[in-house]
């Protein structure tokens, strides 16, 4: 990330000037500062609704009975994590919600997910595996209907709209297959 | 595609209502445990607005900073060679970075290029398929503070390049 951020800045800064668009740059970064704060207080509200969801199912034992149910499938991708395991329920809670396409349940839940995961890290500072292969599977964004973009084309009179849900399937199911390919040759290559 | 709107719209309050009763039956103090575990929201943002702000600044300045006209330009010439609608690039560029500058785009193709051109077909497909990485990065890195990512980023990275490629010849293969 401090590579990525090096260049975005730098690269943002040469281009502005070499364009001309200096004081378009420097407001786009108060405005970029503005946005954080707005969606830290839209997530601040969404984060504390789902925490408080999450704590009525660990308190009354549910979350027990849907690790129960999940975990063959999570443990199987997830080789280190204890099958009695918090970060279970919240991965599969993380993974459903993400599959219809609920944005604002998948990122509060996702979060949940890494700080159970970092409960089970010995080393505070780095990522583990698991985590790594949480973060990829969430970027591949495996959802079974893409409900926005298909909103907006029928909203411009497409002849049908739900022709590109079959594509976007398939697309976003053989790209999460090339991603954990990915991850895993890395963890092959870096070892 | 009716049926699933539907479900989709009924998942999350069925799964409030059932956490909700299944903790009176079950006697626990829902409306306290709601607020003890709400009560963790603070520090779980308070802890990941520095990343987002970041982030934000960053991907704000780059946008606004021309560079990515540049890469347009130089990369345009090569996407009309293989037939590829060039306006498809700047939502593939664009993607990894922002969600909503994505759907702006989009919305913008969709209006010039007519709902069922090529150009529009494509960036639905990758709209679809693909997520806001840096903004996924930063909020799940964040949530643990976790500096050493190791291998991550580039993998995300090219899984993102790979992701575009293979909407855009799955497109083209099928329309």
């Amino acid at each position: 990330m401090n590579i990525i951020w090096v260049v975005l800045i730098t690269v943002s800064i040469i281009a502005a000037f070499w364009t001309g668009g200096l004081e378009a740059v420097t407001r786009a970064m108060f405005d970029g500062a503005k946005a954080a704060v707005e969606i830290s207080l839209f997530l601040l509200g969404i984060v504390s609704l789902w925490l408080g969801i999450t704590k009525i199912i660990e308190d009354s034992g549910l979350i027990f009975q849907i690790s129960h149910a999940f975990r063959p499938l999570i443990t199987k991708l997830f080789k280190t994590v204890p099958p009695d395991h918090p970060a279970i329920t919240s991965i599969t809670l993380n993974m459903l919600a993400n599959f219809f396409g609920l944005g604002n349940a998948a990122t509060p839940l996702g979060i949940k997910a890494m700080q159970d995961l970092q409960t089970l890290n010995e080393d505070k500072d780095s990522l583990t595996f698991e985590m790594m292969l949480f973060i990829v599977l969430n970027t591949a964004s495996v959802q079974l209907i893409p409900f926005t973009v298909v909103g907006i084309l029928s909203d411009f009179g497409s002849v049908n709209p739900s022709a590109i849900v079959f594509p976007t399937i398939i697309s976003t199911v053989i790209s999460a297959i090339i991603a954990l390919g990915v991850l895993l040759l890395f963890r092959r290559l870096m070892k | 595609m009716k049926t699933v709107a539907f479900i989709s719209q009924l998942v999350i309050p069925a799964f409030i209502l059932f956490a909700v009763l299944y903790g009176a039956f079950k006697k626990v103090r829902v409306y306290d445990s709601f607020v003890g575990g709400a009560k963790e929201g603070l520090h779980v943002i308070f802890r990941i607005f520095p990343y987002l702000l970041a982030i934000f600044v960053a991907v704000k300045a780059f946008q606004a900073s021309g560079a990515f006209d540049l890469i347009r330009q130089a990369l345009s010439g090569s996407f009309s060679a293989l037939g590829i609608p060039p306006e498809v690039l700047s939502v593939a560029l664009i993607k990894p970075l922002s969600g909503s500058a994505s759907t702006a785009i989009f919305t913008d193709i969709v209006r010039t290029t007519g709902p069922d051109s090529l150009a529009s077909m494509i960036s639905a497909v990758i709209i679809g398929s693909a997520e806001t990485t840096f903004f996924v990065l930063a909020v799940y890195l964040g949530a643990v503070n976790i500096r050493r990512t190791k291998y991550l980023v580039p993998v995300c990275l090219i899984a993102d390049g790979v992701g575009i490629i293979i909407a855009i010849v799955f497109v083209k293969l099928m329309f």
